[in-house]
């Protein structure tokens, strides 16, 4: 007897919308025996991991604003992915974003500058993403270097960049050698869309983002191009697409969004530039982008769900004193389930006991 | 129908036989209760037409597949094979139509890789040159693959086959790569075997290549044994109904057309390979006509793939005026702007070349129709006319399929073949390029698509059909030509183009040895 994959004649519709739900609910189970061993009631904690944040107003804004920099870089990268190009450089391109756009907010604090300047900041840190993303892919298109491997190194470039200007050079004076910009002004903010909140303008931003990425896969030729280029290279050159070309503009466009997340969390949660801007949104976008299934509704969803674990973990850490890394263990355990249940779209499992009596099992 | 063939013949046990042999995939009977017998001193005809099970039997009796029910005996003794090792161990060898051969090792190298005793190297670099040369099978052991022809590397797997001494041999489609000459020289090397008192299972879909070399046929439909007969007393046409289980649509001959003026012109294209040991383009100059057929044949890998990525715009070529399309020079121009210009194109591999596997027919629609049509307006995708070319093409060119709009691969060879052809025939083009039109593609589905191609030169279009099947290229093509090694010879016209001239063609006999060997080696 033995268990063996088989390959399906058509790829199954239903298995493409359940696998992620097959690869959270392994994860709980993985979770539970973690918790376990770690002594911890797995009942309590995955109650106050994923049900208690729920519960509350507070916890609920929370989330929106966690999933707003999750969802607007994974967009960029299902883009990127759909295309077959590895932008693994988010992060980088994020923190990036944050720089440019707070150049502007640093100069023009204390003046009379006035509503040009958050837009102008915006603009910055997504053109600089934009640019910061197109080197990896400028070297993959010209000298075939591995984009997965210069986009990754690129992350520690911008994230030593961000430490040396806020220890030097954009050092607040005020702030006790903190190495922090001083708090932006308010035309340099992002305003928040409820008075005494949390939640602000950039959720608005993200979820356009996300209705663009929708009309322009579902509905343009370029979106088409995307997806033929990553499934099916020979039948797009011949189609007359041009991979390099959809190479750049995925990820200057992927660049972009993830720029523009920098700036917004930088102009509006922290509200100043300071290390550590990022609990590593640009790689938590990518388990967000595959969760998604690298459809915009999907990474929508799945963005809000590991804003979810980031709030759940916090509160496990206060009120169980559950380490707050098991969150990135359980982000990790997350892709890697995601990415197995993937294989079931193609095929499915069979129980084979002889030649001759061939039952299907384990669908 | 039923006649068992000479009687001697029979008065022996089988060395091979099925019995109730079933394999089931899924739902889906890829063999259903096949009961074969094969004897020494035979060769075997296999007959059917794709997806008619041949693959799957003969991967059955060499152990590459295990049957689902049913019992393989061998010299009378049920065997359950647990792989090709065990096969070869007691004496079944096989010749694959597509090779596993490295390129990059010599001949000696590549057999000696694929026997399994622990015989040095040296041995079988001996041997192997000893049985080529008993058997007739001209082979260099220290030449690298990559400089053979086609026909030479099918020699290296019959070789590396016969090195084990055989009782029984299969060959598949054995004939599909060779020109007409080639092919005789394999006949006399059969016949040969079989009087050495081997068997012989010959897969072949060429029907008088059957009547000519076989002493039994077994023919298969749908994955059940329609008849086993004597192929020298049926008729092409009879065999052909059994394969097929209705008569074929005969082709109307082309009347005389009137050819107008130039619409594909080729000067002089010379392009480097793009691939490692890929072929060179040298000087290939010709020039197509509206409502004209031209017709090149060759053996595959002779350039014609390469001739296929220049003209199509895949590759570009330096100089535009090396190709001009209805008097416009488009050497430098991308395949977007050459479809603009009334162009069109079928590629050989239907799946993952001229369609995106695992996307709907809309969608491939959509692949060649983006360029010139209504199907995007302001870069915006008209989904309603993306589905009227599918409709329009199911229609005219009663493309099969179990829902509107299905993914390409979820479509059988001959009806995806259908809608490829079909999806560039309804853009009306002024010249299509269509390479293998029919290949691997029901005798049904291939009489539709040649009728179009024809009807298509009738309207006035330029037609440039590429085909490895000399038969399809005579009737169908006004004028054939032959690439060998990157060279395409003068057009001979239908009347001139017998199978013995185009063989030698095709062989390369009428080129300049020296010449030849270089472009070889290029």
């Amino acid at each position: 007897m033995q268990l063996v994959l088989e390959k399906r004649a058509e790829r199954s519709r239903t298995i493409a919308l359940v696998s992620p739900l097959i690869a959270i609910a392994l994860t709980l189970i993985t979770m539970s025996v973690l918790f376990a061993i770690l002594g911890k009631n797995p009942i309590t904690a995955l109650g106050v991991y994923f049900i208690a944040p729920l519960t509350d107003g507070y916890s609920l804004q929370e989330i929106a604003v966690k999933a707003t920099p999750l969802v607007m870089i994974a967009i960029g990268l299902s883009l990127c992915y759909l295309a077959n190009a590895w932008n693994i450089g988010a992060e980088g391109q994020f923190l990036i974003g944050a720089v440019a756009g707070s150049w502007i907010a640093v100069t023009t604090q204390g003046t009379e500058a006035g509503h040009w300047v958050l837009p102008a900041m915006l603009v910055a840190g997504a053109v600089a993403g934009a640019l910061y993303a197109l080197i990896p892919a400028l070297c993959r298109v010209r000298f075939g270097a591995s984009e997965i491997l210069t986009s990754l190194m690129l992350v520690y470039v911008a994230d030593l960049l961000l430490d040396y200007l806020v220890r030097g050079p954009w050092r607040d004076p005020a702030g006790f050698n903190f190495p922090t910009t001083a708090e932006f002004d308010p035309v340099a903010t992002v305003p928040v869309l409820i008075e005494g909140g949390r939640l602000h303008l950039g959720s608005i931003i993200a979820l356009i983002v996300v209705a663009g990425a929708f009309v322009l896969l579902d509905r343009t030729i370029k979106g088409f191009e995307i997806r033929v280029v990553g499934v099916a290279p020979r039948a797009a050159r011949f189609g007359g697409f041009n991979a390099n070309q959809l190479v750049l503009l995925t990820f200057a466009v992927s660049g972009a969004l993830a720029g523009l997340a920098g700036i917004i969390e930088v102009a509006g949660p922290i509200g100043h530039l300071q290390p550590g801007i990022s609990p590593g949104y640009g790689f938590t976008a990518i388990i967000v982008a595959f969760l998604g299934r690298l459809n915009p509704i999907g990474i929508l969803i799945a963005g809000l769900f590991l804003a979810l674990t980031f709030i759940g973990g916090e509160q496990a850490q206060i009120t169980m004193k559950i380490p707050l890394d098991v969150t990135k263990v359980f982000q990790g355990i997350l892709l890697f389930y995601v990415l197995a249940c993937d294989s079931l779209i193609l095929y499915r499992f069979k129980l084979v006991f002889a030649a001759r009596q061939v039952q299907s099992a384990a669908r | 129908m039923l006649d068992p063939g000479p009687a001697d013949l029979h008065a022996q046990q089988p060395l091979l036989q099925t019995v109730g042999l079933t394999k089931r995939y899924g739902d889906f009977l890829a063999n259903d209760e096949i009961d074969i017998e094969i004897f020494p001193r035979e060769i075997h005809a296999l007959l059917g037409e794709n997806g008619a099970g041949k693959s799957t039997l003969v991967k059955t009796i060499y152990g590459l597949v295990q049957p689902s029910a049913g019992e393989l005996r061998w010299q009378g003794a049920p065997v359950r094979l647990s792989g090709p090792a065990e096969a070869r161990s007691l004496g079944i060898g096989m010749v694959f139509q597509h090779f596993s051969l490295f390129d990059n090792l010599t001949v000696a190298e590549n057999v000696a890789l694929g026997l399994d005793g622990k015989e040095p190297f040296k041995a079988v670099s001996a041997r192997l040159a000893d049985v080529a040369r008993d058997y007739g099978l001209p082979l260099d052991p220290k030449r690298e693959v990559w400089q053979l022809s086609v026909g030479e590397r099918q020699r290296i797997e019959i070789v590396r086959a016969l090195m084990q001494n055989p009782k029984f041999l299969i060959l598949d489609e054995p004939t599909a790569v060779l020109t007409p000459q080639e092919a005789d020289q394999l006949f006399v090397v059969l016949e040969r075997l079989k009087a050495e008192g081997r068997a012989i299972l010959y897969i072949s879909h060429k029907l008088d290549e059957v009547k000519r070399l076989c002493d039994t046929a077994t023919i298969l439909r749908g994955g059940r044994k329609v008849a086993t007969c004597n192929p020298k007393s049926e008729t092409a046409a009879s065999l052909a109904r059994m394969m097929v289980g209705a008569e074929i649509k005969e082709v109307k001959p082309p009347t005389e057309r009137r050819t107008t003026v130039p619409r594909l012109v080729v000067n002089d294209l010379t392009l480097a390979p793009a691939e490692l040991h890929g072929v060179r383009l040298q000087n290939v100059s010709f020039e197509l006509k509206g409502g004209e057929i031209l017709g090149i044949a060759g053996v595959a890998g002779n350039g014609q793939d390469e001739l296929f990525a220049a003209l199509s715009g895949e590759r570009l070529v330096k100089e535009p005026g090396t190709i001009i399309i209805d008097g416009l020079a488009c050497g430098n121009l991308s395949i977007t702007q050459r479809r603009k210009m009334g162009a069109a194109f079928v590629p050989e591999e239907r799946l993952g070349h001229g369609t995106a596997p695992r996307m709907r027919l809309s969608e491939n629609a959509l692949l060649t129709g983006h360029a010139a049509s209504d199907m995007v307006r302001h870069g915006f995708i008209n989904a309603a006319a993306t589905l009227r070319t599918v409709d329009r093409t199911t229609e005219t060119f009663d493309v099969r399929k179990a829902k509107r709009d299905p993914e390409a691969a979820s479509l059988s060879g001959g009806n995806l073949q259908k809608f490829v052809v079909g999806r560039e025939i309804l853009r009306a083009p002024a010249v299509l390029v269509v390479n293998q039109p029919t290949w691997g593609v029901d005798a049904g589905a291939a009489a539709i698509i040649r009728q179009a191609l024809i009807d298509l030169a009738s309207a006035g279009a330029a037609v440039l059909v590429t085909s490895q099947d000399l038969d399809e290229l005579l009737e169908i093509a006004d004028r054939i030509a032959v690439m060998f090694h990157g060279h395409l010879s003068p057009a001979l016209p239908r009347a001139d183009a017998t199978r013995e001239k185009l063989g030698l063609l095709m062989g390369g006999a009428s080129l300049d040895q020296k010449e030849a060997a270089h472009a070889a080696g290029a």
